[in-house]
């Protein structure tokens, strides 16, 4: 078997997601090469030809390939995979946008979203918001498969000796142009990589009211997420959304406030090793799912735990 | 211009979904079913699309056993004009729904194409993508904003870091995000109406698709679960048990 990992980076660096993209190749087995698609992406094959199991990196460094438009990078992973038995890539937003691009292409089924491999056909995912965990087989002869990266231990970053070799194919459909980006500027740590994220709700009110979040955050190394309601209603970017259509997180420790467990939010979060609740009412669901609630006002409650880390920490 | 919505039948997002005991599948039987919530805002673009005079027609599909038309009834009081169902009662997979509604972009050559991100009953997040790829269309998916200009539709796609606008040249495939418009209800005077719009029936052998599933589904359980811990009674015992139980901090 072999298997072609697509990497997730920006170009400048290796998303962490990668390796455990890679974890995921190896508990299917076989050959692993990491295709590098991008623009002034040397760093990141670099840094893929270091990460542990990893054979060979093919690098398609092209303007085309800049902005991860789905339809350039469909075609050329769909010609670079067609003779490898899997292919893997990340259920992020770019895994998620271009690998159904790709399965089309090969007229092949997609398996998306795998949290386990049962063997080189047979893999584990959430279905139903995470209701339900379906064992599903694949027939075709290449699997195309995104994987969920908190199922998978990522494999070390460092110590892989692979080769690097570019390729030189430029794939421009010509469909789509980037026009513009609007980047989340963020010192915090990647939510989805975070050992630590405090999430916030509709209870927070308002988006500077996020602030007793930051300060908290900033105390633990936290990442900082929300549930969609706080998205919804503007108080802080898109992007911070957790749950089953948005980000998926399972940080050692997951803070929940002023947030009432709907099963959407769960479906993102309920793998973290520690769930904390903080919500003024006793009877909200997540409480149910927090090995540590607290009932109280988060007005209250978020300086004081602010001031209590700063004497245990 | 002519707007292709694809709307699917699914469990409705309230319902607690329970897993069949022998593990075959959840328990669909005397469950509310209810319009997939992407599909809604699909629907809902579409009809802002046409309120602005950008579209013209309307065409709603739905692939999926009879009763899928009244999903199709639904997007028709909503504001469509016109409804096709692709009637089957196989399960039909991502790949086989992309198939079939590129048969209908064929027939029917609409300028846009709008569907849901994802299906809330599959989490696939696969068909516009797949349809895009095989009609040769450009996609723009994750839209939180849609504006056409002359041939061209400007779409802002919500991305793991933020926002990013891509151009893309019509026709074109978008999947919606939940940003991208609040569905409106419809009216009982717009339901009534609805019964009397064009409903076309046809079969997947009609539009020339094997719809046979690649995947099969070995079983489906229930997730491990968590236990609900413990309540505690204030933020120092809290960061106590953080430190000293827990050891996260
Ligand atoms: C198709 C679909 C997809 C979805 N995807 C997602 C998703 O990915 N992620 C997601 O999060 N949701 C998602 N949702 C939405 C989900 O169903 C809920 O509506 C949402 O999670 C609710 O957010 P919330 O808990 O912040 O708000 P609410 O449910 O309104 O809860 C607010 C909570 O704050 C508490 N509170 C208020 N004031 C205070 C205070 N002063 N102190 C302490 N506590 C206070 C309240 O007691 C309450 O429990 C989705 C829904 C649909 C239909
Ligand atoms: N059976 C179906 N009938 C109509 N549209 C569908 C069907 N299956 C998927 N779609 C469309 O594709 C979107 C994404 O579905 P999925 O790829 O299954 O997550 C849905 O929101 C619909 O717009």
């Amino acid at each position: 078997m072999s298997i072609l990992v697509i990497a997730e980076h920006d170009n400048s660096s290796l998303k962490q997601a990668t390796l455990s993209v890679v974890a995921a190749a190896k508990a299917i087995g076989g050959d692993i090469d990491v295709l590098v698609a991008g623009e002034n992406c040397g760093a990141v094959a670099e840094a893929a030809a270091k990460a542990e199991g990893v054979a060979k990196v093919l690098v398609a460094d092209n303007a085309a390939y800049g902005h991860f438009l789905g339809e350039n990078l469909g075609d050329l992973v769909a010609e670079q995979g067609k003779n490898y038995s899997h292919i893997l890539a990340a259920a992020g937003t770019t895994g998620k946008d271009f690998m159904p691009r790709v399965a089309a292409l090969l007229d092949v089924a997609q398996v998306s979203d795998i949290i386990r491999v049962e063997s080189e056909d047979t893999f584990v995912r959430p279905i139903y918001a995470g209701n339900a965990i379906a064992t599903v087989k694949a027939s075709d002869s290449i699997k195309v498969v995104t994987v969920r990266p908190t199922g998978f231990d990522p494999v070390a970053g460092e110590g892989g000796s692979a080769s690097v070799e570019q390729l030189d194919v430029v794939k421009d459909a010509g469909l789509s142009s980037f026009v513009s980006e609007q980047k989340a500027e963020s010192d915090r740590p990647d939510l989805a990589s975070a050992g630590i994220v405090i999430s916030g709700g509709r209870g927070m009110q308002n988006g500077d009211n996020f602030k007793m979040l930051e300060q908290v955050a900033d105390l633990l190394g936290a990442g900082i997420g929300a549930s969609r309601a706080a998205v919804d209603a503007g108080f802080v970017p898109n992007d911070m959304q957790v749950g089953q259509t948005g980000k998926i997180v399972a940080p050692q420790l997951y803070i929940a406030v002023g947030i009432s467990g709907a099963i959407q939010h769960l479906a993102g979060m309920s793998d973290s090793k520690v769930i904390v609740a903080i919500n003024k009412d006793e009877e909200a669901p997540i409480f149910q799912v927090a090995d540590y609630g607290l009932v109280a006002d988060l007005f209250e409650a978020v300086p004081q735990l602010e001031e209590e880390l700063k004497k245990v920490l | 211009m002519k707007v292709l919505v694809a709307v699917k039948r699914v469990i409705d997002y309230n319902v607690k979904v329970r897993v069949k005991p022998d593990n075959t599948g959840v328990d669909l039987a005397n469950v509310k079913m209810a319009m997939n919530p992407f599909c809604e805002i699909a629907v809902e673009e579409a009809v802002r699309l046409k309120e602005k005079g950008v579209a013209s027609e309307i065409v709603v599909v739905s692939i999926g056993p009879k009763a899928s038309q009244e999903q199709i009834r639904t997007a028709l009081a909503l504001g469509a004009d016109r409804g096709i169902h692709v009637e089957t009662d196989e399960e039909v997979q991502s790949l086989e729904a992309a198939k079939l509604l590129k048969a209908v972009v064929e027939k029917e050559e609409p300028k846009l194409v709008i569907l849901g991100k994802q299906s809330i009953d599959s989490d696939n997040n696969q068909t516009g993508q797949m349809l895009a790829a095989l009609t040769g269309m450009g996609q723009g998916t994750f839209a939180s904003e849609v504006v056409i200009e002359d041939d061209k539709v400007n779409v802002t796609r919500e991305v793991d870091g933020g926002l990013m606008t891509l151009s893309l040249s019509l026709p074109a495939v978008v999947t919606t995000d939940l940003r991208l418009n609040e569905p409106r209800y419809a009216s009982l005077p717009n339901i009534m109406k609805a019964k009397k719009k064009p409903l076309d029936a046809m079969s997947p052998a009609d539009l020339g698709v094997d719809v046979a599933p690649r995947l099969s589904t070995l079983k489906v359980e229930a997730p491990a679960g968590r236990q609900a811990g413990v309540k505690v009674e204030d933020v120092a015992e809290l960061v106590d048990k953080l430190k000293n139980e827990a050891k996260v901090i």
